[in-house]
């Protein structure tokens, strides 16, 4: 059941270095692409491999480069996003530290599906160390002829640079990373027009997560159809999990679709179980954004069914009792959890990150962060709970850019599943600011394996 | 409507209007008229790049297009939303439009110091005219609203951060003004403001004009700040001869005396002739102007309350419904 496409090699001693990584078979996928396959052929494998944005939204990779527009004689660009800065997800880092030559396999490789000769790595600005690792990467690739003009005698040039962030979340949005790059402030642009018609300097523009374009790799290698052979429905392949919490063995992990949550959360393979024997709370499966499942409904769906780590199966149930992929960042609460303060901790980070462009997330988010902020504090009143709920309501699908959905879906959800912790909150109002809630309460987890 | 240049019919609560292609559903709305035209906040015609930030312009398109009958799945900014051939959009026959607004213009108060008896804007405001159809008459908002201390940009102009409800106008006015991004915004989410870089003055000869643009009392001229409320002065089209504008502005009287010169405005509170600063700031005697007549003043208005018009200026509606 689990297959290694993107970490296989992981733990080869040197494999951050070009000539390690060539011995197992680094960079064998651009040979075959450049020699036999014509750009349209990769795009088409990518389309028949289902692969899906791993950023987020998952939105389909092979749709996404078919919209891109091709007009005469303008260059276009491929952008990898880099700025993975979504709380609970460190999956991106994980990738560039420790194989930097698989991303830039990926970017060679889908360039040329692409039909571009200038790309990017957009890195977040806390990543400086990782940067020094890409930048060490590429002058490598470039000196063995991976990168430049003529690409092994093919025809094909490309140049691949590496720009860094200076710190903001909100650059992870494409347009906002696009205006960035372009040294602008970091502001999501309005859509239409969208970045496959104009994105960087008005230029097509394709921007894909590094995971995205890692999986790319393997695609070529493996041929479209074996790659969708792995994985359940229409989650195909492998996904990185960034796994966090109260867990044994937080880490990342590369998981086939479609293993249950049960066993990523308790099997040895992966998270190990629950630390300290505790009982589960609750768990956040795909970063700070996406709603918050309870223990009832993180290894079953509403319908009783396993809960698959899938697409479809996180999101069963919609957001009355599912929750979404996201970007893979698990995060595991125990029975000792304070959902009011980890929603309070969220909601910090999203105001904090607002770009202050659109009304109800500048102010929004930041009234929604006060506001928790007194009831985590012993200050709230029994009404703060249901104006927190029409705040995130106001704010929700009403901005330009996702972060205002973003910020909204994870109160939403905990004010959903856990109501009676925020009514705790205004009754004790002494004792929720010394103890935890989940340390003072009698309530008793049902036992999960049941 | 000639058959080499196609119309797109597009229906807007209920009413129907053909325009170009490629116009947005704000400015269909705005040759229709009336109450069917979404209120603007950031939004500016002459302003590149301007619209879809306030968000009180949302519109709900229950039908995409002719094509494709889908209903889009969100609100969409009315103002950046190019209309489709056969579009159905609902504004004030939505209830769904309707309690989005009032979320926007309770967010876009939360943080305004609502100082409007001691504010230079008040009675040609576009906030106070917001919150007066769409707002409550009481707050949500129990916490210390943020300020900032004013600032002076250049000679005339003065910045009270406090106010802004960062519609990005006046940044892009500078920004089609003067080619080193000097007036930009700073910070980010709720602490963002607007500033002129390391304190640098704009020294543009039209940089009076993000007075003009600012939707609320942000940007106030020096030369009026505190002198009367506008209600009290009366407005006058007047021109004068200048080298470096058209010359056409609006002197507002107090007495004999020009209290202060703007722009003319149009009903959407939109200048299509920019005013250079000589003419705004430093014009203020009766004798350097010609004076045409009274300014034509929306009966709503308070501006309007103290004085009649002599007579009803032109004031032709953009398109006039057969």
């Amino acid at each position: 059941m689990d297959r290694k496409l993107l970490l296989e090699h992981i733990g080869v001693e040197g494999i951050q270095t070009h000539d390690v990584y060539r011995k197992q078979g680094g960079y064998k996928a651009v040979e075959k692409a450049l020699k036999s396959m014509s750009p349209d052929d990769i795009v088409e494998e990518v389309k028949k491999s289902g692969l899906r944005g791993r950023g987020g939204a998952g939105f389909p990779t092979g749709m996404k480069w078919s919209f891109i527009a091709k007009p005469e004689g303008v260059p276009r660009h491929l952008l990898c996003n880099a700025d993975e800065s979504e709380p609970g997800t460190f999956k991106d880092r994980y990738l560039m530290e420790k194989i930097p030559h698989l991303l830039i396999e990926g970017m060679i490789l889908s360039s040329y599906a692409l039909g571009c000769n200038q790309s990017y790595i957009y890195i977040r600005g806390e990543y400086m160390y990782v940067l020094q690792i890409l930048e060490k990467a590429i002058a490598e690739a470039y000196a063995n002829g991976w990168l430049g003009k003529n690409i092994k005698g093919s025809g094909f040039d490309l140049d691949l640079a590496v720009s860094t962030g200076a710190g903001a979340y909100i650059c992870g949005e494409e347009t906002a990373l696009i205006e960035s790059l372009e040294g602008k402030r970091g502001n999501p642009r309005i859509k239409p027009p969208f970045p496959a018609v104009k994105g960087l300097w008005g230029r097509p523009t394709v921007v894909n997560n590094v995971e995205t374009i890692a999986a790319v790799v393997p695609i070529v290698n493996e041929g479209g159809d074996a790659y969708a052979q792995i994985g359940i429905g229409r989650s195909t392949g492998t996904k990185l999990i960034s796994a966090s919490g109260n867990i044994n063995k937080p880490g990342v992990y590369e998981i086939t679709m479609g293993i249950t949550v049960e066993e990523f959360i308790y099997s040895d393979t992966y998270c190990g179980g629950m630390k300290n024997g505790k009982k589960l709370k609750a768990c956040v499966p795909g970063g700070s954004s996406v709603p918050i499942l309870p223990h009832y409904l993180v290894c079953k769906t509403a319908a009783g069914e396993d809960r698959l780590m899938s697409y479809e199966s996180l999101s069963d149930g919609g957001f009355a009792t599912g929750s979404m992929l996201g970007s893979g960042g698990f995060i595991v609460y125990d029975e000792d959890q304070c959902i009011v303060r980890n929603t309070w901790n969220f909601s910090r980070f999203y105001h904090h990150e607002s770009c202050g462009q659109c009304s109800p997330c500048r102010e929004g988010t930041g009234w929604m962060e006060k506001v928790l902020h007194r009831l985590e504090y012993g200050h709230g009143k029994m009404e703060d709970i249901d104006l927190l709920w029409d705040i995130q309501r106001k704010i929700e699908g009403n901005t330009i850019c996702p972060l205002g959905d973003a910020a909204a879906w994870p109160v939403a959800a905990a004010i959903r599943h856990f109501r009676e912790e925020f009514e705790w909150h205004v009754n004790e109002p002494k004792l929720c600011t010394t103890k935890n809630y989940g340390l003072v309460t009698e309530k008793k987890f049902e036992p999960v394996n049941a | 409507m000639s058959e080499t240049n196609p119309k797109f019919k597009v229906t807007i609560d209920g009413v129907e209007v053909e325009v170009d292609p490629g116009t947005t559903i704000l400015n269909a709305a705005r040759l229709i008229g009336g109450d069917v035209v979404p209120p603007a906040m950031c939004y500016y015609s002459s302003l590149q790049g301007s619209g879809g930030k306030c968000r009180t312009c949302l519109v709900e398109v229950s039908k995409g297009s002719e094509k494709d009958p889908r209903p889009m799945p969100k609100l969409v900014a009315s103002c950046s939303t190019p209309i489709m051939d056969g579009m159905e959009v609902k504004n004030k026959s939505s209830e769904k439009v309707m309690d989005a607004r009032a979320g926007v213009v309770e967010m876009l108060l939360i943080n305004h110091p609502l100082d409007c008896p001691v504010c230079d804007q008040a009675g040609e405001c576009h906030l106070q005219d917001l919150a007066y159809e769409h707002g409550k008459s009481t707050t949500r908002y129990e916490f210390e609203r943020r300020t900032f201390d004013k600032v002076d940009i250049g000679e005339y102009i003065k910045l009270h951060m406090t106010r802004c409800i960062l519609c990005y106008r006046c940044v892009y006015t500078a920004n089609q003004l003067t080619d080193k991004r000097e007036h930009g915004v700073l910070k980010r989410g709720d602490a963002a403001e607007i500033g002129t870089f390391i304190e640098k003055n704009l020294k543009n000869e039209f940089i009076g004009n993000v007075i003009d643009v600012c939707p609320v009392g942000a940007l106030t001229d020096k030369t009026f700040r505190f002198r009367s409320r506008v209600w009290y002065t009366k407005p006058m089209d007047a021109h004068r001869d200048c080298k470096c504008c058209s010359g056409k502005a609006v002197v507002w009287m107090i007495g004999d005396e020009v209290a202060r010169v703007t722009a003319r405005k149009d009903q959407y509170g939109e200048v299509k002739e920019f005013i250079c600063n000589e003419c705004r700031f430093e014009k203020k005697d009766k004798s350097d102007w010609t004076i045409e007549g009274p300014r034509h003043i929306d009966r709503s208005s308070v501006i309007s309350a103290n004085h009649y018009e002599v007579e009803a200026p032109s004031h032709t509606p953009l398109l006039n419904k057969a």
